[in-house]
């Protein structure tokens, strides 16, 4: 392929993919993100390669290998066009029988996933909750898309939104629209992307401007920015070329952090594309307009996606934040003016200028547009979820989630990552919008979502994020240094049961110093996770306090292991038991020797008949 | 020149300068310990914090590092502040109670008790070392190591640097090592010949910590003729 010279090459080439896409063509489609490929999915496609080629179907049979779907519980999977049919867990043997079937224009009907309450089976993708109850404005595209081939997104009307707006080149129609848009940023803090933009394009130094993609994800469990990266990468660099049409801006950067191995693959090949194409680079389709995008590995703190941080990053110093002001739209990168977007936000402005900002705006009650959810822990499906902003807690826990995954119920979802809090079962109406989320005390945050259930401890959960934060924590600062190791050891004690009352006031005088007196908002947000489960499930705490009881059975100081009558005698625990602490004769019920049991849990998790107690 | 407000008192000052500057310069004291007069500022104690803005939106902020912005209005002890700062210098006793200069700052600020598991530390990451080194003596011999708990101060690699003139300025600027507290009783973290030191000033619960700004403050003087 060559260079594109012009806005009407560009335009003709677009109508030629469009007109030879033949949509009907059975395709068989494997998504291989970074989770896709853990769970086999490449060994799925060199089944299909070797099928087609063997048996010379090439003609008939199309294979697309693509990013992320976000059901990654059920993967490796297998969607078949055109009719959408759905695929779980597929191995190579069933790969073969889904050909067969797929050559006779017949699906495979034991594949398929079953429905637990009918006993019948979904065929379409669209017709699992999981799936149905989502709005996946951005999600879906990743379907459609080999990340490698840029006339994959060319094909969906990729690239056209933004060659409309350079033949008009009318930068303050781009951010006016993008205000009526209502795009917050999705990173964290949920600033106004039109307000940011309208900034950055006031700026005026004539020295250049950067832009920049916050692609250092570092929340434990999330992985929404991953999927976009990986499967759609062009929607980024379309998304920021269409940022520096309205800012003046020259320069870009994907800042990506080094576990992502796969995402800057992708994202290396589809920038090579764009210039070949003539889409990036200098005098973009000879239209006199430059603009190149770098691509930087993170040095692989969680600190960095600070965003000052990260631009000392990107400098090639310490990544430690620093004070604001000045804000990086005042001075930045090598001092010049820079503005700086989260994933999800870049990938969203293509869509808005696709399908127009009213049109956009309608989606969503409260904020605007959806907001992809990694869906993590006690939960049945677990996996990426987008829905619209304002749709209820309980509908993404319990309509698309499927309820809990074992056998209690969810107590409280947290969100947000280590910045957030723990929102109680009670509130699970509430809307999941910037506002709605922070009335209760969370924070949306860039969509981590982690389901705990009764058999979760709240001071486990917060030691967790506390014992996170601490080691993540750039150290610069005395009060988030010192304040979050001592908040670690103060819930250390809780859980050992060495707490006192004074404990849980030092806890909220400290969280009250660390909020105001950090620099940076890793210091200033973590002490939410022990602030939020204090509001909400303070009777836990004082349970481990005053009665040394941990009513989640989870913290080891607190808890004993004893066999009940429902044992049998199977011996399975005695081979589990890694201290040798369980005796007893064959189907003779069994005892566990106190002193020697360091209630590790694994006989209770291997005993099948419920025998083995907690408390 | 900018116009702020300090304390309700409006001044101008010189564009640029920081609000610690700024407040100092007309005479309201804040504490500071990572702040040195020739260095860059770095933010790394957090004791200077001061409140800005107006209420209900006012921010904690540390004053060695923001710059004084048109119109801002600056309290430098609200009770905000004196809660953070206390909070700031009880974990500094905590980790580091054989520093003369904290074991000061405990007692101009009330703070006669720690509440934590007491530490031993020889270093609060202040940073004046690292940039005395390398802002004032050019040589870049010592530098920070590692990030949270690990952070360390150090050369590179822990080899003996070829670059030190071992002139001895950072051992001369550190604030916990260039005093030491003759500390009568190791187990506690207060020592006794500053935790009974209370000005007995008549005003103390109106100005709290503004109050000595006189140094000898009259009060102090009072009390202590007999
Ligand atoms: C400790 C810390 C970590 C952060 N990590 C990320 C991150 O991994 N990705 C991200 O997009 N934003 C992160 N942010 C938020 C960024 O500072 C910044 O607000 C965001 O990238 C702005 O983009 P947006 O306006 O599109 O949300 C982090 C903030 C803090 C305080
Ligand atoms: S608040 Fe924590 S992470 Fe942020 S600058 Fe201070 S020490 Fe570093
Ligand atoms: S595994 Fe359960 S049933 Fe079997 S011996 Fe152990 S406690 Fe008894
Ligand atoms: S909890 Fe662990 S150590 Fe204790 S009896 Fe069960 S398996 Fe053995
Ligand atoms: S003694 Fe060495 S390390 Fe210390 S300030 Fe002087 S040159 Fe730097
Ligand atoms: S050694 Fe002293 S001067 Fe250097 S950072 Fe530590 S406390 Fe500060
Ligand atoms: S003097 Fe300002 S933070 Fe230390």
């Amino acid at each position: 392929m060559c260079r594109l010279n012009s806005i009407e090459n560009f335009t003709a080439l677009q109508e030629r993919l469009i007109a030879e896409s033949h949509p009907d063509t059975p395709t068989i489609v494997i998504p291989a993100g970074t989770c896709g490929q853990a769970s086999g999915a490449l060994n799925l496609v060199l089944t299909a390669q070797h099928e087609i080629l063997s048996r010379g179907l090439q003609n008939r049979i199309r294979l697309r290998v693509t990013g992320c779907h976000g059901f990654c519980e059920m993967e490796p999977s297998v969607l078949v066009e055109p009719k959408g049919t759905f695929y779980p867990k597929v191995d190579p043997a069933g790969m073969r029988r889904i050909i067969d079937a797929l050559l006779r224009n017949d699906v495979v009907q034991d594949l398929l996933m079953a429905d637990g309450s009918s006993g019948r089976n979904y065929e379409n993708l669209g017709d699992l909750p999981f799936f149905r109850y989502q709005n996946r404005l951005l999600l879906s595209q990743n379907e459609k898309i080999d990340p490698l081939e840029i006339t994959d997104y060319v094909k969906l009307g990729g690239y056209a939104a933004f060659v409309r707006l350079l033949e008009h080149n009318a930068p303050g129609e781009i951010i006016d629209e993008l205000k009526q848009s209502g795009l917050r940023g999705r990173g964290g803090a949920g600033f106004s992307t039109g307000m940011k933009w309208d900034f950055l394009a006031r700026e005026k130094n004539g020295k250049g401007k950067y832009l920049v993609c916050n692609a250092d994800e570092g929340d434990p469990g999330a992985y929404m920015d991953r999927s976009i990266l990986e499967g759609n990468p062009h929607s980024i660099i379309e998304g920021m070329l269409i940022g520096a049409l309205a800012t003046g801006a020259d320069k870009g950067i994907l800042y990506v952090r080094t576990e992502y191995p796969l995402a800057i693959k992708h994202l290396g090949t589809a920038l090579t594309q764009a210039r070949k194409f003539g889409l990036l680079g200098t005098n973009i389709l000879n239209t006199g307009i430059s603009f190149d995008i770098s691509l930087i590995k993170g040095a692989g703190a969680f600190v960095c996606g600070e965003e000052t941080a990260l631009m000392r990053s990107i400098e090639g110093r310490m990544g430690e934040p620093r004070q604001r002001p000045p804000f990086p739209v005042q001075k930045g990168i090598s001092s010049l003016p820079t503005l700086i977007n989260n994933v999800e936000t870049w990938a969203n402005i293509p869509v808005i200028f696709r399908i127009g900002a009213r049109e956009y705006a309608s989606t969503g009650t409260g904020d605007t547009g959806t907001k992809i959810f990694s869906l993590v822990g006690k939960i049945k499906h677990t996996g990426l979820v987008e829905v619209p902003m304002g749709t209820p807690v309980r509908e993404l826990i319990y309509t698309i989630g499927g309820g809990p995954s074992g056998k209690v119920g969810i107590k409280a979802v947290q969100t947000g990552g280590p910045s957030g809090g723990c929102i109680p079962a009670e509130l699970f109406d509430i809307p999941i919008s910037y506002e709605g989320l922070s009335r209760v005390g969370s924070i949306m945050g860039s969509g981590g979502m982690i389901v705990m259930d009764e058999n979760t401890c709240m001071i486990d959960v917060a030691r967790y994020f506390m014992k996170f934060l601490m080691d993540e924590s750039c150290g610069a600062c005395y009060v988030c240094r010192k304040g979050t190791q001592r908040m670690f050891e103060l819930l250390d004690d809780i859980a050992a049961g060495k707490g006192s009352l004074e404990h849980l006031d030092l806890l909220e005088e400290l969280s009250l110093t660390l909020k105001d007196a950090s620099m940076c908002g890793l210091g200033q947000t973590a002490p939410n996770p022990v602030l939020s489960t204090l509001r909400y499930f303070r009777n836990e705490y004082l349970e481990h306090i005053e009665h040394k009881r941990c009513p989640a059975g989870v913290c080891k100081e607190l808890i004993s292991f004893s066999i009940n009558e429902l044992c049998t005698g199977c011996m399975a625990c005695v081979k589990a038991c890694p201290e040798g602490a369980i005796t007893g004769e064959k189907k003779q019920r069994h005892s566990i020797d106190q002193d020697l049991c360091t209630r590790c849990g694994a006989c209770r998790s291997v005993c099948r008949f419920d025998a083995v107690d907690v408390q | 020149m900018v116009t702020i407000t300090i304390n309700g008192l409006e001044v101008s000052v010189e564009e640029g300068m920081t609000i610690l500057e700024a407040a100092r310069f007309f005479g309201f004291p804040i504490p500071t310990l990572c702040h040195h007069e020739g260095l860059s500022p770095y933010g790394a104690c957090r004791l200077c914090v001061v409140e800005i803005g107006e209420e209900p939106r006012t921010k904690v902020v540390s004053s060695c590092t923001y710059p004084a912005e048109n119109g801002l209005k600056v309290r430098t002890a609200s009770e905000r502040v004196l809660r953070a700062r206390r909070m700031i210098i009880e974990l500094l006793l905590a980790s580091c109670p054989q520093s003369k200069i904290i074991q000061d700052l405990a007692s101009a600020h009330g703070v006669s008790h720690q509440r934590f598991r007491q530490e031993y530390e020889d270093c609060i990451m202040c940073g004046l070392c690292v940039r005395m080194c390398s802002e004032q003596m050019v040589a870049k011999a010592i530098g920070f190591r590692g990030r949270g708990t690990n952070r360390s101060i150090g050369t590179p690699f822990d080899v003996q640097s070829d670059v030190c003139r071992l002139c001895g300025a950072c051992m001369y600027i550190c604030p916990a090592c260039q005093l030491r507290c003759t500390f009568n009783e190791p187990e506690k973290a207060v020592c006794n010949a500053c935790a009974n030191f209370q000005p007995p000033c008549i005003e103390q619960d109106r100005f709290h910590d503004m109050m000595c700004y006189m140094d000898p403050c009259v009060a102090c003087e009072l009390a202590k003729t007999p």
